[in-house]
């Protein structure tokens, strides 16, 4: 089969934009972000994985792929199984007729993830190309080249129970109307991404963001759960797969797109002020690791405050953006 | 970040691979390049893993001691929380704290040591006893 691997930084936004590329798009990982509206902010106390709260930089599982289908024209099928050996009969006859399919699927249950990075998250996405004897032929798109796995260790992680239990979802396209992405639909997904972050909800956005900072204020330093808390937000912000500092960075990239599409220069400004606080979001993210590694003493305190102070500058950068776009 | 601020320190939690990054080329450009890590990820990272690998490790010594059943010990070796395996096996939160238990443990049938060795991925006579 032809088909062409590219790493990206992030898994869904890896995979659509592979996936439109396979059939005739040209769309980066960063415009696949930022035209899906996906990059936001949200502190979820009440839903925990592994005993801690979700705490997310971008929009929920599958909000990339569903968010480009209406910009794109495209029609996509989406499909669960009730049980493994019938998401892997569907899987084998679609492989056969030369589509290539996207999975969701737990990361805990894939060999081929570096031990310390297997965790029991099941909202990982992959694409399968093909299949060779026992093993599947497997482009993930956080990996470097395209991998394997047996076909056993994939229905684990396809039908892998839990929070966000991925029930063998795949998805592939039926039809994409549009081959190229228009300047009016990037204007409508900066609005909508605008309205999300400065959202009057107290656990989204940049309210989000201080919500948070009100939680980390009250950590007890000498606790060990605070340190796991405190690990935890960051581990959320950089490790999974977000090309650093929680999305911004790729939104920037995305911002610099959006500038030459719409012809609007103000825009590679606004792409240069995310790029700034994206390095502020780096610069929490390397104390709290200090913190917990302790070569600094924790200090939730000192952390809240850097977190307002990054909520305060999403919170002007967002209303900047409205008046650019509106 | 500047492209040449992006770290390349060699994770051991990456495990040799290496992940996209974006940042700023010298023409102000935002593209994308590969980082070996940060030490800022791989302490956060490391820190997770060790806490799971603390609790698996407490886990074992009650299970030596006679104050748990190998169940509690596997249960934390697959990184999982009485939570998570009661969602993945189908019994019960209250249900799979009784089973942590090595009295309850003992009384299981083969049906239900069958769900727990299908949950955690583990033959039952893995799950009978401790790793040697």
């Amino acid at each position: 089969m032809n088909f062409e691997h590219q790493q990206a930084a992030h898994c869904e936004s890896g995979v659509i934009s592979n996936l439109m590329r396979h059939h005739g798009v040209p769309m980066t990982e960063s415009m696949a972000l930022g035209l899906s509206s996906a990059l936001s902010f949200a502190y979820l106390p009440f839903i925990k994985l592994s005993g801690l709260p979700l705490i997310s930089y971008r929009m929920p599982p599958k909000a990339i792929i569903k968010g480009l289908l209406a910009p794109m024209a495209a029609r996509f099928r989406f499909e669960t199984f009730r049980t493994p050996e019938a998401g892997a009969q569907r899987l084998d006859a679609l492989l056969a007729g030369g589509q290539i399919v996207g999975l969701q699927t737990s990361v805990y249950w894939l060999p081929y993830f570096p031990p310390n990075m297997r965790f029991h998250f099941n909202a990982h996405n992959l694409l399968v190309y093909g299949k060779d004897g026992d093993d599947y032929l497997i482009s993930d798109p956080v990996f470097e080249e395209p991998v394997r796995c047996a076909s056993a260790d994939l229905s684990r992680a396809r039908f892998a129970k839990g929070v966000l239990a991925p029930k063998g979802l795949m998805y592939y396209p039926q039809s994409i109307g549009q081959k190229t992405v228009d300047a009016a639909s990037v204007t409508k997904a900066i609005r909508k991404t605008v309205r999300n972050m400065l959202a009057p909800i107290p656990i989204v956005g940049v309210r989000g963001m201080r919500t948070l900072a009100n939680r980390m204020q009250k950590l007890p330093p000498a606790d060990p759960r605070s340190v796991d808390f405190i690990g935890h937000v960051v581990r959320m912000q950089e490790e999974i797969g977000t090309g650093g500092a929680g999305f911004r960075f790729i939104y920037a990239g995305f911002l610099q797109e959006a500038a030459q599409l719409l012809d609007k220069p103000q825009l590679q400004q606004m792409s240069e002020r995310l790029i700034a606080i994206g390095d502020g979001w780096r610069a929490f993210a390397l104390k709290a690791a200090r913190m917990v590694k302790g070569r600094e003493p924790v200090d939730p305190v000192a952390l809240a405050g850097k977190l307002r102070e990054q909520a305060q500058q999403e919170e002007d950068f967002f209303r900047d953006l409205k008046a650019v776009v509106a | 970040m500047d492209l040449d601020a992006v770290p390349q320190e060699g994770n051991a939690t990456l495990d040799g691979h290496a992940k996209l990054m974006y940042a700023r080329d010298a023409q102000g450009r935002v593209v994308t390049t590969r980082s070996r890590g940060w030490e800022a990820e791989e302490i956060v990272t490391s820190h997770a893993v060790d806490v799971l690998v603390v609790q698996a490790q407490a886990a074992r010594e009650r299970v030596a001691r006679g104050l748990a059943s190998p169940l509690e010990y596997w249960m934390y070796e697959r990184r999982m929380d009485v939570a998570l395996l009661s969602q993945t096996s189908g019994f019960w939160q209250w249900r799979v704290r009784r089973h942590l238990q090595p009295k309850h443990f003992a009384a299981l049938s083969q049906k239900q040591l069958a769900r727990y060795s299908e949950a955690l991925g583990l033959p039952v006579s893995t799950l009978q006893s401790l790793p040697s």
